[in-house]
């Protein structure tokens, strides 16, 4: 018998890192909120690699945190190493990564959301959702009801999951956790369109049974870069990565085995990411390739248990033991947990609006890969999205959304539900046409006036962001006003950098425009220089040297803006405009896009077709 | 879609005809108009109502370029709906093509084929019938087409372009595979593989373009003047070319008091030609006022035809037009070759490398001077086969390319970060992209008028 528990304004499904995003984001805007999870020692799991971040990954924790978002702080708390990836690249891709103690990254996360005002996080497995009375009533395996007004599905990788080793297939979630088995049914029959997709992950490795003694040492920076625009310092980084290759008795194993490959031999149905391969995949694909990389990543302070990243399997237990063996260092290796292959339920992304809610069911989100994404920060990222636009729904507020020309968030989302994902989506810095402009350097001036309008960042902090923004002002236009006399010392610098050298006073910031110069080689000659955050300092070095770049990425925002203008009803059937070819009938049918910028982004809707709906509208003016 | 600019365009058939009419569309259309034309009886054309028309001059530079009779239309009653001014002049290609300058001069852009039409159909002056026709045009061929080419409609050049676009693709891809999988074991981007291939893809495109001027000197002629001393038989030339008397030709030297215009065909190049008056200063006030002209559009043309006689040594105007012909394309014709030489063909070679010799009175040595043209011209390379830039969008496209690659050339040479270079090269991939209808923008609507032959 059900019975009925109480009433609740937003719902999430989910403790992962989208859940958790959601669940605080809506509770801090002052919705009684509930976050379900199937085991509570789960919150936060990291059951893939033990670490936050990477390239375009950095980009979004960092914005999560100016939006007043939590990865940033936790993972700042839990930092092991971290590094700033692809210095010397450019600014627009720099991305910090760093490992964290997973274990502790999930108990902090449970701690906030234990202490979390107006949230209650719950043990329990929901089994069935029904709309009612404009909102949803969910079930869980108690028999327990709730009625919320807005529900948000984070349910990662347990719905409907089940993991594949070799011949061994049985149903899971992550890390040996239960699956959610019923949701699948019931999220089907409210007419969601669901679809299987797979990832994997590697063996974790017994660190007393590998020799790292020929083993390429990987350190972290010195000092390390918190994620957080308020974490002052994260202190030294407390362990080492290493590096090791495969060889050809590795590639060997796996020709030999390749049969017993549920993937391979057609067991999984699923679709997987192909930039995430597993290491068989990358041997098949690749296979004049004679060696392939891998990290060896600790999983935390107080575990011997080492990650493998580069080397996920669905191979048998067996198989994976021999070929893990043949890699230098491994020899003696002990598996702790096997690599698996896990197949998983998640929904068209293109069934919902730029507001992470489903079109045809109102008040009803889904974010993570749920949305058919991969990655923890693109979950956290789409669940603040989405716990953010349901606390605002029931607030009856303007909703949030982030566009492609403020955030990598933006970009990821509007990718999701207009372009779709035909295998789990992860971000890239190369998904976004402005990246000169969304850099991690400058998440705080593009976001956190947003997250202060939402109410999630502080009036301390947007103070403190004011301060800074002022002290930026300020520090422009003292290097515009400062003149540097030519000296001895200035041009042998100048020689040394391979840059010319002045015969008369030249302005600081002709100096910094230099690509060969930067603030800290100047620091001798500029005396009167302030005492300013790292963080401003780099800010104003990049945007000096790249205004060029920089104008010419606004402007062409501008010009996208202008096509965004041209508004597309969302009720029109598409299928009346003759003109227009089948497949744009059925895509912008299924899309619905806002207007004609967004149209213009969906695949299969040509530019004739584009063309056609920009004469439509014309010719259907003041209609 | 509409934007504000007001356009202007020769809307007869080119050629010879009884009339040529210049249409000009927009909200500054009369004001325009009136800046260049000049009423008979003093009434400026922003004074005259809708459905009226004025007789006067058009005057430009001061200079008075025709008679002509201006025609007002107020919108939306009009053609396009907006308001219009036709200007009807004498037809001919040389004086219609003079008035429609004096029209772009005075403030108007030219417009796209097809423009009017879409303007039209914007302003809603086409019913929803005719607009479906339009959109039925569109699918039809955007069906046979499929993903295809709005405005690349030419194959081979399709193929050009996506050599190029393939080559810029491959480098950006590896350029963000380098950059999104630090630590996978992808090859290091260097300088020199960015440098290798933008300066391919720069020479490719500057290959391409070059087929642009070709192409349009097929198409549209070029402004190609005759120019030497007096008597040195310009006129004779000229009428040997276009094959009948334009010119007056007398033996005392000034006889050609003015630029007379004429288009012929040399070969497969339509020039439009104009003999200037012999180029020297003089005390005839009449004269002088044809050596000025003359002078200007000398420094304007876009093929020199300079001609020296073959009987006489060089003297002070031949040095000067020596030297003008270093900075214009130049065919130098060594007339009078019947006579006995006196010329030091030595020195013009210095300044020349086309040299021609003829006898335009006896017509000996036509086919030469030809075939240098057509050189020079470049059309004696071009091979329609091969794909050429035929419309002034593609030649906008190709051209923003091309200025894209030079800009992430000088960036890597500069010591610019490779994200810079790396957005740089996206920007001339989406140029090359736009030209094969693969990304929508507010431009596409503009080509599909423009390449689909919609209305008038």
């Amino acid at each position: 018998m059900t019975y009925f528990a109480g009433t609740y304004d937003v719902a999430v499904i989910g403790a992962g890192h989208a859940g958790i995003e959601a669940a605080l984001a809506a509770a801090r805007l002052g919705c009684h909120t509930a976050i379900f999870t199937i085991n509570l020692d789960a919150v936060g799991n990291c059951p893939c690699n033990p670490s936050i971040g990477g390239t375009a990954k950095g980009h979004l924790v960092r914005e999560l945190d100016a939006l007043g978002g939590e990865m940033g702080k936790t993972a700042d708390a839990c930092f092991l190493q971290s590094r700033m990836l692809n210095r010397g690249k450019g600014p627009a891709v720099h991305s910090l990564r760093a490992q964290i103690d997973r274990r502790k990254y999930s108990d902090t996360m449970k701690h906030k959301l234990e202490l979390q005002e107006n949230l209650e996080l719950r043990q329990a497995e929901i089994t069935d959702i029904e709309p009612q009375d404009g909102g949803y009533l969910l079930t869980t395996q108690m028999l327990a009801q709730y009625f919320c007004k807005t529900v948000v599905v984070a349910t990662g990788t347990y719905l409907g999951g089940r993991i594949y080793v070799g011949e061994v297939s049985y149903e899971s979630g992550p890390d040996g956790m239960f699956p959610a088995t019923k949701l699948s049914l019931s999220l089907k029959k409210l007419g969601l369109p669901l679809r299987r997709f797979k990832t994997g992950t590697p063996a974790r490795i017994l660190r007393r049974s590998i020799d790292f003694s020929d083993l390429e040492v990987q350190k972290g920076d010195e000092p390390p870069q918190p994620f957080s625009y308020e974490t002052e310092s994260l202190g030294e980084n407390k362990v080492d990565c290493h590096i090791s290759w495969t060889n050809d008795r590795t590639k060997q194993i796996i020709l030999d085995n390749i049969h017993r490959s549920p993937l391979y031999a057609g067991r999984i149905e699923g679709v997987g990411p192909r930039y995430c391969p597993s290491f068989e995949d990358k041997v098949m694909r690749f296979s004049d390739k004679p060696r392939h990389q891998l990290f060896i990543e600790p999983c935390g302070e107080n575990t011997e248990e080492m990650y493998m990243q580069g080397m996920s399997s669905s191979l048998p237990e067996e198989v994976q033991l021999k070929f893990y063996r043949t890699i230098k260092g491994l020899e003696n290796c002990v598996i702790m947990r096997p690599a698996y292959a896990i197949e998983y339920d998640c929904v068209d992304p293109t069934a919902m609006n730029a507001t992470l809610e489903f079109k045809d069911f109102p008040n009803l989100y889904g974010a993570g890969q749920f949305n058919g994404s991969s990655g923890y920060e693109e979950a956290a990222a789409q669940g603040f999205v989405a716990g953010v636009n349901a606390a605002l729904k029931v607030l009856e507020k303007e909703p949030l959304v982030l566009t492609r020309d403020n955030s990598y968030i933006g970009t990821l989302v509007d990718d999701l539900v207009t372009k779709g994902a035909n295998e789990p989506y992860r971000m890239m810095t190369s998904r976004s046409e402005y990246r000169l402009l969304l850099r991690q350097d400058n998440a705080d001036e593009r976001l956190t006036p947003t997250g202060y309008a939402i109410g999630l960042i502080s009036e301390e902090r947007y103070q403190k962001f004011l301060q800074k923004q002022e002290q930026k002002k300020a520090e422009i236009k003292r290097l515009k006003s400062t003149t540097i006399a030519p000296s001895e010392a200035l041009n042998a610098l100048l020689v040394s950098r391979e840059t010319s050298e002045i015969t008369t006073g030249i302005r600081l910031i002709d100096l910094l425009k230099r690509p060969q110069l930067d603030y800290a080689c100047l620091a001798p000659f500029d005396t009167e220089r302030p005492k300013l955050e790292a963080n401003l300092f780099e800010q104003v070095e990049i945007e000096i040297k790249y205004e060029g770049y920089i104008q010419k990425q606004q402007k062409q925002v501008e010009q996208m803006k202008k096509l965004e203008t041209k508004a597309l009803p969302t009720d029109f059937d598409y299928k009346e405009l003759k003109g227009l070819r089948l497949e744009a009938q059925e895509k912008l049918n299924k899309i619905k896009p806002l207007n004609i910028g967004q149209a213009s982004r969906i695949s299969g809707v040509s530019p004739a077709d584009i063309s056609v709906l920009l004469i439509w509208l014309a010719a259907n003016k003041g209609n | 879609m509409t934007d504000n600019k007001t356009i202007a365009a020769i809307s007869t058939a080119q050629g010879e005809g009884g009339v040529g009419v210049i249409r000009i569309s927009g909200t500054e259309a009369i004001a325009i108009a009136d800046r260049v034309f000049q009423n008979i009886n003093n009434r400026r054309l922003t004074e005259l109502k809708g459905y009226t028309a004025a007789y006067g001059k058009i005057i430009s530079d001061g200079e008075e370029l025709d008679e002509a009779v201006a025609l007002v239309f107020r919108a939306p009653h009009s053609y396009t709906g907006e308001d219009v001014v036709e200007l009807s002049c004498h037809g001919g290609v040389y004086i219609t093509q003079q008035v429609l300058r004096a029209v772009l001069s005075a403030g108007a852009a030219p417009a796209a084929a097809g423009e009017f039409t879409k303007r039209a159909f914007l302003n809603g002056k086409m019913d929803l019938t005719e607009a479906e026709a339009v959109i039925d045009i569109i699918s039809a061929k955007n069906r046979s087409a499929a993903r295809a080419a709005l405005c690349v409609r030419d194959g081979a050049l399709r193929k050009r372009i996506e050599q190029v676009k393939d080559n810029l693709l491959a480098l950006a891809a590896h350029l963000s595979a380098w950059a999104d999988y630090p630590e996978e074991d992808i090859a290091e981007v260097t300088d020199e593989m960015i440098l290798t291939a933008c300066t391919t893809a720069e020479q490719d495109l500057e290959k391409l373009l070059a087929t642009y001027d070709s192409g349009q000197a097929v198409k549209r002629g070029i402004d190609t003047v005759i120019a030497g001393r007096p008597n040195v038989g310009k006129s004779t030339l000229m009428n040997l070319l276009s094959g009948y008397e334009k010119s007056i030709v007398t033996e005392i030297p000034g006889t050609t008091r003015d630029v007379v215009e004429d288009t012929v065909v040399a070969g497969d190049v339509l020039l439009r030609l104009s003999d200037t008056a012999g180029l020297r200063d003089t005390a005839d006030k009449v004269e002088q006022i044809g050596v000025d002209r003359a002078k200007k559009k000398l420094e304007q043309c876009g093929l020199l035809l300079a001609v020296f006689d073959n009987s006489r040594a060089l003297e002070d105007f031949d040095y000067h037009l020596l030297e003008t012909a270093k900075t214009v394309p130049t065919v130098a014709i060594i007339n009078k070759t019947d006579l006995p030489n006196q010329l030091d063909v030595n020195t013009i070679s210095n300044y020349i490398d086309n040299i021609v010799y003829i006898s335009a009175a006896t017509g000996e040595g036509k086919d030469e001077l030809i075939s240098a043209i057509a050189r020079l011209a470049g059309t004696s390379e071009l091979n329609p086969s091969e794909g050429i830039l035929s419309n002034e969008r593609q030649r906008a496209n190709v051209s923003a390319a091309l200025q894209a690659i030079k800009e992430a050339k000088a960036a890597l040479q500069m010591g610019l970060t490779f994200d810079a270079v790396t957005v740089t090269l996206e920007d001339a991939i989406s140029e090359l992209l736009e030209m094969t209808g693969e990304k929508a923008s507010d431009e596409i609507l503009d080509k599909v008028f423009h390449n689909f032959c919609v209305g008038k």
